[in-house]
């Protein structure tokens, strides 16, 4: 049964004053659950996206498999952009540097 | 009973609804009762998958929760009312199609949350007198109908 705790990621190690946030790279990551129809999962990556159905398909397999996948990258703003429209579609979705 | 389709795409690329009454009624009665749990029971724990958390630190999650907060309830209020609104159509249109097929899912993670459904075959729990068998039932109806929904909206989108 999956669990509602915070998804399991690394700790980040605290960061040495001079690096600035913003320039680094941050990853948006699906996590795998029971309720999302596969289906449905594969449409809302194509939606949100514009991946095509192979690449959407991919990933999808890849968070029912291996239990996640990183679907998107960007800056903090475009993760958390990226994250709010999947929580909108029910899709459990986290963020972090990579 | 369940071989015709419900919600299919025409050859026009219309998606196109076909509800018997008593599916209509089901469906009638299920966005209030998740409206009134967003409205009264903001902290309800069959609610915990809406709501997801997307940080693994406090500060930046409690800022993300202010920021996005309101906007993922709102979202969700409003496309639960476009299933109440429509059900008696014939045809949706693209927005009323997207808010139905969130609003479905919406009340599957909320159902399959409060049932605990994990990856085994759900039917295969119910038992004679199962307490959760009209829960259990709704949940794989709601299931059934997202799926047609996907598959009518997924000639939508590259191939």
């Amino acid at each position: 049964m999956t669990t509602l705790a915070p998804a399991e990621v690394e700790v980040e190690h605290p960061r040495a004053a001079d690096e600035v946030e913003h320039d680094r790279s941050w990853i948006v990551i699906v996590w795998n659950d029971p309720i999302n129809l596969m289906s449905y999962v594969t449409l809302v990556f194509q939606k949100l996206f514009g991946y095509d159905r192979a690449k959407a398909t991919k990933l999808m397999l890849q968070v029912h498999n291996d239990g996640k996948a990183v679907v998107s990258s960007g800056t903090r703003e475009k993760a958390e952009y990226d994250v709010a429209r999947l929580h909108a579609h029910g899709l459990w979705a986290t963020m972090r540097q990579d | 009973m369940l071989e015709r389709r419900r919600i299919e795409r025409t050859a026009k690329g219309e998606i196109r609804l076909r509800l018997p009454r008593d599916e209509r009624a089901l469906l009638r009665s299920l966005p209030g009762q998740l409206r009134r749990l967003l409205a009264e029971a903001p902290d309800d724990p069959s609610l915990e998958r809406l709501f997801p958390p997307a940080y693994d630190d406090a500060e930046s999650e409690a800022e993300y929760r202010r920021l996005m907060g309101d906007e993922l309830t709102d979202g969700r209020r409003r496309a639960l009312r476009v299933i109440e609104e429509t059900l008696d159509e014939e045809r949706l249109t693209r927005d009323q199609a997207e808010s139905w097929l969130t609003a479905l899912n919406d009340l599957r993670l909320v159902l399959g949350t409060r049932l605990d459904v994990s990856d085994e075959t759900l039917l295969e729990r119910l038992r004679p007198g199962d307490p959760d068998a009209l829960e259990v039932s709704t949940y794989a109806y709601l299931s059934w109908l997202q799926e047609q929904l996907v598959e009518a909206l997924a000639g939508d989108f590259q191939q």
